[in-house]
C-alpha cells in the first residue's frame, strides 16, 4: 500500500503540471481548432527563465521560499504570456485564412525554433535547479511521508485551475472565450471581438505553461531543452482525455494521465513509462474521441 | 505529364550523376548517399503527406520497421541482405496496415499527433528490447555487406551506385503511381473528402493504401540504410527524422517529385556547407516552414495541375 500511495503523490502532482499545460493546449484548440506544437516549448523557455531569474535576482534569498517562488512565477507568468502573444502574431495570425494544416505546419515551425532557440542560448547539456529552493521536509499522510514540494506543486496547480474555471465561468471575458470555442461567426455577429479573444487566449495559456515550467523544475530539479515535447504531447493527450476545448475536461486528464502513468510505472515496467501516455492517446481516438467529458469544439472528428 | 522534355532532363540528370560521382572524394560521395535515402524515404512519405494530405510524423517508425527486419533475419539466420527486400517491404506494410486501419477516419491534426505516437512507441520498444529481437539501446552490429551477382557492394561508392539505382527506380514507378487512378483519387481526396467519396471513391480504402505504399518503400529504404551502416540503433529513428522527412516535403514541394528531390538536397546537402553552423540547422528549418507557410504554403516547387492533351479542336470534332 505504501507504493501505492507514493505513486498517487507522484502521479498526481505530475499530473497537476499536464493539466496546467494541456489548459493552453486546449484553449487554443477551442477557439482556433490549432494544435499549438510550440506550447511544449513555452513551457520549456518558462522553466529556464525560472532557472535564469533565481539565478540573477535571489529573490528567494531575499522574500524567503515560498514569496521569493511566488514572485519569480510571476515574472514568468508575464513574460509567456508576451512571448504567447508574440508567437501568435508571428506565426498564426498571418495563417488564419489559410488551410488548417498550413498552421499546423507553422506550429511545428514554430516549435521546432523555440526549442532550438533554447538549446542555443542555455546549452543542450542538463540544466540543474538549485536544491535548497524549497524546505525538503516531508509530510506524513496516512503513514506515508510525501516531500511537501509535491503538495505544493499539486495544490498550487488545483488552485491556478480553480481560479481559471471561475475566470472562464462566471466573467464576461470568460464567456466571450467559450463563446468563440463554440461559434466564431456567431460570437462575431453577437458583437464579441473574436481576434482579442485569441490574443487572450494566446496570453493566459503560455503564461500556465511557464508556471508548470518552473514546478517542474523544483519537483526532479533537472531540465532540458528538449522536455518540451514530451511533456507537451502528454499535455495534449491529457486534453484528448478530457475532452479538447472542454477546460475542466483538460484539468481532469491531466490528473487522470498523470495518476495512469506513475501507476503504470510502479506496477507495469518503468522502461515503458513514456510509452503509456501514447498508447492511452491512441486507445481514447479509437474508443471515445471527443474524450471524457465530451468535446467543446464545434467540427466532429 | 510525361513529355519529351521531362524524359531528356531526368535522363541528363541520371547520366551526369552517374558520370561525376567518382570524382569527388569519399566524404561527398557519402552526403550524396545521405541525400539520395532521403529523398527515397521523402517521395514514400510524399504519397502521404503530399498526394493523400494526411500529416504523417512518426515515418521513422516504418523505415525502422523495415531496418530491423532486415538487420535481424541477415544477422541471425545469414539471410543475404539484398534478398530481404521484399520481406522488409512486406513488414512495414504489414506494421503500418495494422496500427493505420483503426485511426484512419481520424482528421487531419488527430492524425498527425497518433502518428507522432506510433513513431515514439516504435522507438521505446526498440530500446526495451522487445521479444529480445532488437539489442536494446545498442542496437544490432554485424550485418553484412550486400552482394550482388557476386560483387561485393562495400565503398561509399558502391552504395552510390547502389542507391542511385533505388533512387530512379523509385522516382519512375513513383511517377507513374502518382498519374495513375490511385494517384489520382488521393489527389481528390485531398483536395474534398466529402466530393471524393460522394463520387464513389473508398476514401478509407485509398488513404489506408497510401501509407501502406508508403510504409512498404520507406522499409525499404530502411534495409539499404541498414546494409550501409552495418550497425543500427533506436538513435537513428526517432521523432526529429520524422521531422526531417516531413519539412523536406513541405519545403521541396509536396506532391511533386521534383520537389521532394530538391528538399532532400536542401535539407540534407546545404547544411554541410555551413558546417560551422551546424548547431543552427534546425532553427533555420524552424524559421523557414514558419516562412514558408505564410509567403509560399506550396512549397518551393508546387506539384502542378493535371494537363490532359485533347488534341486539336478539329481532329477532335472529327468522327
Amino acid at each position: 500500500m505504501d507504493v501505492f500511495f507514493q505513486q498517487l503523490a507522484n502521479g498526481l502532482a505530475v499530473g497537476g503540471i499536464y493539466a496546467l499545460i494541456a489548459l493552453g493546449y486546449t484553449m487554443v484548440y477551442g477557439v482556433l481548432k490549432l494544435i499549438n506544437f510550440a506550447h511544449g516549448d513555452l513551457f520549456t523557455i518558462g522553466s529556464y527563465l525560472g532557472l535564469t531569474i533565481i539565478a540573477v535576482f535571489g529573490l528567494t534569498e531575499f522574500y524567503g521560499p515560498f514569496l521569493g517562488i511566488l514572485l519569480v512565477a510571476v515574472m514568468i507568468m508575464a513574460a509567456l504570456a508576451l512571448l504567447g502573444a508574440l508567437l501568435d502574431r508571428a506565426a498564426y495570425r498571418p495563417l488564419r485564412e489559410s488551410p488548417r494544416l498550413s498552421a499546423v505546419v507553422s506550429a511545428l515551425g514554430a516549435s521546432i525554433f523555440l526549442q532550438n532557440m533554447v538549446m542555443l542560448l542555455y546549452g543542450a547539456r542538463f540544466q540543474v535547479y538549485p536544491d535548497d529552493l524549497l524546505p525538503s521536509t516531508t509530510l506524513d499522510i496516512f503513514e506515508v511521508s510525501i516531500p511537501v514540494v509535491k503538495i505544493i506543486v499539486l495544490l498550487t496547480s488545483l488552485l491556478i485551475m480553480a481560479a481559471l474555471y471561475l475566470f472562464i465561468q462566471k466573467t464576461r471575458i470568460g464567456t466571450a472565450i467559450r463563446a468563440a470555442a463554440i461559434d466564431q461567426g456567431a460570437a462575431r455577429l453577437m458583437g464579441i471581438d473574436v481576434n482579442r479573444v485569441i490574443m487572450l487566449v494566446f496570453l493566459i495559456g503560455p503564461a500556465l505553461g511557464g508556471v508548470a515550467g518552473l514546478m517542474v523544475g523544483l519537483l526532479y530539479g533537472q531540465i532540458n531543452f528538449t522536455m518540451g515535447w514530451v511533456y507537451g504531447l502528454k499535455a495534449f493527450t491529457a486534453a484528448i482525455l478530457g475532452g479538447i476545448g472542454n477546460i475542466p475536461g483538460a484539468m481532469l486528464g491531466g490528473l487522470l494521465l498523470g495518476v495512469i502513468e506513475s501507476m503504470g510505472a510502479a506496477y507495469f515496467s518503468i522502461a515503458w513509462k513514456d510509452a503509456i501516455a501514447f498508447v492511452v492517446l491512441i486507445l481514447i481516438l479509437i474508443i471515445r474521441p471527443t474524450g471524457l467529458l465530451g468535446e467543446r469544439v464545434a467540427e466532429k472528428i | 505529364m510525361l513529355t519529351k522534355r521531362t524524359i531528356l532532363i531526368f535522363a541528363a540528370g541520371v547520366l551526369i550523376a552517374a558520370a561525376a560521382a567518382p570524382f569527388l572524394n569519399a566524404y561527398w560521395v557519402d552526403v550524396l548517399n545521405n541525400i539520395g535515402l532521403y529523398a527515397i524515404l521523402g517521395l514514400s512519405l510524399n504519397l502521404i503527406v503530399g498526394h493523400a494530405g494526411l500529416f504523417n510524423l512518426g515515418h521513422a517508425a516504418f523505415f525502422a520497421i523495415g531496418a530491423y527486419t532486415a538487420a535481424i533475419l541477415n544477422t541471425t539466420f545469414g539471410v543475404p541482405i539484398l534478398w530481404l527486400l521484399p520481406v522488409s517491404a512486406l513488414a512495414a506494410a504489414l506494421f503500418a496496415f495494422l496500427v493505420i486501419r483503426p485511426i484512419i477516419h481520424l482528421r487531419g491534426d488527430y492524425l498527425c499527433i497518433v502518428t507522432i505516437g506510433i513513431g515514439e512507441i516504435v522507438r521505446i520498444a526498440l530500446i526495451n528490447d522487445v521479444w529480445e529481437l532488437t539489442g536494446g539501446a545498442n542496437g544490432i552490429f554485424g550485418i553484412a555487406r550486400p552482394s550482388l551477382f557476386g560483387f561485393i557492394i562495400r565503398t561509399p561508392l558502391h552504395f552510390y551506385y547502389l542507391i542511385g539505382a533505388f533512387l530512379v527506380i523509385t522516382v519512375v514507378l513513383f511517377f507513374f503511381l502518382e498519374n495513375s487512378r490511385f494517384g489520382r483519387a488521393l489527389n481528390y481526396l485531398r483536395e474534398d473528402e466529402v466530393a471524393a467519396e460522394g463520387s464513389g471513391i473508398n476514401t478509407a480504402y485509398y488513404k489506408l493504401m497510401a501509407f501502406v505504399v508508403g510504409a512498404a518503400w520507406a522499409g525499404m529504404a530502411g534495409l539499404i540504410f541498414a546494409a550501409k551502416m552495418t550497425i543500427i540503433s533506436p538513435e537513428s529513428f526517432t521523432f526529429w527524422d520524422s521531422v526531417l522527412m516531413f519539412t523536406l516535403i513541405i519545403l521541396g514541394g509536396s506532391g511533386n517529385i521534383a520537389g521532394v528531390l530538391l528538399g532532400a538536397v536542401l535539407i540534407i546537402g546545404i547544411p554541410e556547407f555551413f558546417r560551422e553552423f551546424a548547431d543552427m540547422r534546425m532553427l533555420f528549418f524552424g524559421l523557414a516552414m514558419i516562412v514558408m507557410m505564410i509567403f509560399r504554403t506550396e512549397g518551393l516547387l508546387p506539384q502542378r495541375a493535371r494537363g490532359y492533351d485533347l488534341g486539336k479542336p478539329a481532329e477532335r470534332a472529327a468522327p
